[in-house]
């Protein structure tokens, strides 16, 4: 856990401002259209970020359609559409 | 003997420069932009070129390119100005041009070398004026070839093709079997204040815009200020020199003529030649700076409008028509007044305008990424585009994140969806959207059932997404993905009609897919019910206020089918932004950049039109829109036209 870079995570929070104001109640995961299929979790996906696990969630991220009901329902305003594309634009620009 | 007798004098340099260059950089632009058509433009265009079609797109290209009657319609001195520069100048052109020829066919067939010594003393047939003799009364021709023929001399009066635009110096008097020559003068002259009536308006216009109907005007680059400034000194500058001309030798209209008079002929005598040379190097400046500016529209919109006039349309990546778009835009900023996030967010930055002058500059990087996706889609600007650029097309080309491997993004769809037998059903899709507001998808089943339609409500558990807000964002290879599995589901199930509830889908279904069944959206579903009487329905006494979804007004053009229903059920109150004027409830999925403040405002700004007059209700026709109202008001019932309707089923 020490060797952990959270240089990610502060630029998903430079990129989305909204984002920090989350407090993980899961609504958005409650409502996901591609969650009614697979194991999609926009919650996990928050927390792996969060704790700079990122094996495997460039595929992941991929399967949200966009449709954006989770940013209608998030009662805080997380602006979870921007979120998703940007975790995918930070993911895919610091490949290593 | 023939003498060739050329009009000619040096200051018609800088223009013949000017528009050699101009004709050669177009014609150059044109040939590689049309190479870069894609084969199914190419396709359209060769099979269109000699059709019907071609007489709706010159009508338009005379309607947009010359008279501008839909600036004319949206505010009329916006109107008269952009009239006044395009058909103004074109007639002038157009008038000079006829004007030289019929005076120089008069000439040609009256006067032989017989009559010119006599002619030459009273008459005076003054050419080109040069070298020895200054004496305007005299022919004297810059170049004249003596042929000996059979010994009778005749002139011939060459006629280049400047001789239009410069026609008050070279005939200094007309003939006097030329009898029309009053008139046309006069005529030249009218055209020239109408000219300065547009260049009235312009000036108007950096000063206060509010009165020419726009709230706010394009911010130029220096380039383009540069070339403006050239375009604005032309008229002047060939009043200027016409009115010289007038004062020394008589020959203007009313106008000029008047100008003229004001002059001292014995001052001006020696600036005659110097005044029509700044005039044919301010043409000259201008016509070689107009393609690397935004008056490169001048030629490019009469192309843009006969190519969309023959069904030409834009691709998802970018092809020749793409260049043909981005420089056909005028910058006029009729775009910019209308977007919702300059009026109700005061962000300036963002307007198509800005868009396509950032994608013909070919910028890169962030400014243009920020101007690319901080945008609704809410299509205001397409419908108020003088030219008809797919604005929100080439949006969604510049934010296109490439090819995308999606393999095994979406096979676990064929496990769990299944397949349905409809076979003569109505197939409803609900949309993601439906899934948050039950009350629209319920009313729905209750209409259906109503109506005694046996239908499939094909994602009532399930759903996966039509693909159009990915294809907003620019996933493109993702979303056809899924609207190829959406088609295979909706291809098996044998549905005959395929009815949805959210504009989105609608749209995408309408214009993304190819399904071999009709697709309605439930306000039109509902309008041929009532039509057809396959539902009874009673009219109640609420007022209500009805908001036009973008994806379904400007998008799919439904304007009337909603109001019908309404009027049948209610009573419809207008509203002052309504129909294609409608403001976005702030949540149109085209977006990701704002914030929900942001939406929130734009959604209040929405809001406080609809409920200008008093009203018991508020009606909207897509779920998105609802919830955006829902959230904001509880002094007024938002609901669905489904919702409506479905409160006032007598059956």
């Amino acid at each position: 856990m020490d060797n952990v870079s959270l240089k990610r995570y502060e630029m998903l929070k430079d990129r989305v401002p909204s984002f920090k104001r989350c407090f993980q109640c899961g609504c958005c995961s409650a409502t996901c259209s591609a969650r009614q299929y697979t194991e999609f979790s926009i919650r996990r996906i928050h927390t792996s970020f969060r704790r700079g696990e990122y094996e495997g969630l460039d595929q992941e991220l991929k399967k949200c359609m966009l449709c954006g009901k989770c940013t209608l329902v998030c009662p805080r305003g997380v602006n979870l559409r921007s979120l998703i594309i940007n975790m995918r634009q930070i993911l895919d620009e610091t490949k290593q | 003997m023939k003498i060739h007798a050329y009009p000619y004098n040096d200051f018609v340099i800088p223009f013949l420069i000017g528009t050699v260059l101009l004709f050669c950089i177009i014609i150059y632009k044109y040939i590689r932009w049309i190479r870069k058509f894609s084969d199914e433009q190419r396709k359209v265009i060769r099979s269109n070129w000699y059709s019907w079609k071609i007489f709706p797109a010159i009508w338009e290209m005379i309607r947009e390119g010359l008279l501008h009657v839909r600036i004319l319609k949206k505010n009329l001195l916006l109107g008269i100005m952009h009239q006044a520069y395009a058909l103004g100048w074109f007639l002038l052109i157009v008038v000079g041009a006829i004007e030289s020829r019929d005076a120089f066919y008069t000439l040609q067939h009256e006067q032989s070398i017989e009559t010119v010594r006599e002619l030459d003393t009273q008459n005076g047939w003054f050419i080109y004026n040069k070298g020895e003799n200054r004496d305007p009364e005299f022919l004297n021709p810059r170049r004249y070839r003596v042929e000996t023929e059979d010994g009778i001399a005749r002139i011939h009066y060459h006629r280049p093709f400047y001789v239009g635009i410069f026609y008050r110096y070279f005939v200094h008097k007309a003939p006097a079997s030329f009898r029309q020559h009053k008139a046309y003068s006069d005529l030249m002259d009218a055209l020239l204040l109408y000219v300065f009536l547009g260049l009235t308006m312009a000036i108007i216009k950096i000063f206060w815009s509010k009165i020419l109907g726009m709230r706010r005007t394009t911010k130029h680059t220096l380039v383009d200020r540069f070339s403006k400034f050239s375009l604005w000194m032309i008229f002047p500058l060939r009043l200027l020199a016409e009115s010289v001309t007038a004062c020394l030798y008589g020959n203007g209209g009313f106008f000029t003529q008047a100008v003229g008079n004001l002059f001292d002929p014995m001052i001006v005598r020696g600036l005659e030649t110097s005044v029509w040379m700044l005039y044919s190097l301010m043409l000259g400046i201008f016509f070689v700076t107009m393609p690397f500016t935004r008056y490169m529209h001048i030629f490019t919109e009469l192309l843009l409008i006969y190519f969309r006039k023959i069904g030409v349309k834009e691709e998802t990546g970018k092809t020749g028509y793409t260049y043909f778009e981005l420089n056909a835009c005028s910058r006029c900023g009729v775009c910019i007044s209308g977007c919702p996030l300059d009026r109700v967010l005061e962000n300036h930055e963002i307007q198509s305008v800005y868009l396509i002058r950032s994608l013909r500059n070919q910028e890169r990087g962030s400014r243009l990424k920020m101007i690319a996706d901080n945008c609704l889609m809410c299509d205001r600007c397409t419908v108020d585009c003088p030219v008809g650029i797919d604005l929100s097309a080439l949006r969604r080309q510049t934010r296109d994140k490439g090819q995308i491997d999606t393999t095994g993004n979406y096979t676990y769809l064929n496990k769990k969806q299944g397949t349905f037998n409809a076979i003569g059903r109505v197939a409803y899709f609900g949309g993601c959207m439906s899934h948050l507001t039950p009350g629209i998808t319920e009313s729905m089943e209750r209409i259906f059932n109503a109506a005694d339609q046996k239908f499939w409500y094909m994602d009532k558990l399930n759903t996966i997404c039509c693909g159009r807000p990915l294809q907003q964002q620019g996933f493109v290879n993702q979303a056809a993905d899924l609207r190829k599995k959406n088609t295979e589901l909706i291809e098996k199930s044998g549905a005959t009609m395929l009815v949805t509830s959210c504009p989105i889908c609608y749209q995408s279904f309408k214009k993304e897919y190819n399904l071999s069944i009709p697709v309605v959206h439930h306000t039109e579903y509902i309008d041929m019910l009532i039509k057809q009487e396959r539902i009874k329905v009673r009219h109640d006494d609420r007022k209500v206020s009805y908001h036009d979804p973008c994806e379904l007004g400007r998008g799919c053009g439904i304007y009337e089918e909603p109001r019908n229903v309404l009027n049948a059920v209610t009573n419809l109150q207008k509203t002052r932004f309504q129909k294609e004027k409608s403001v976005c409830c702030g949540f149109n999925l085209g977006d990701t950049k704002l914030s929900i403040e942001e939406q929130t405002q734009i959604r209040n700004a929405s809001l406080a039109n609809l409920t200008s007059k008093p009203v018991d209700a508020i009606v909207t026709a897509c779920p998105m829109c609802k919830k955006a109202f829902q959230h904001a008001t509880n002094d007024y019932p938002v609901r669905d036209i489904a919702e409506v309707v479905a409160e006032n089923l007598i059956n």
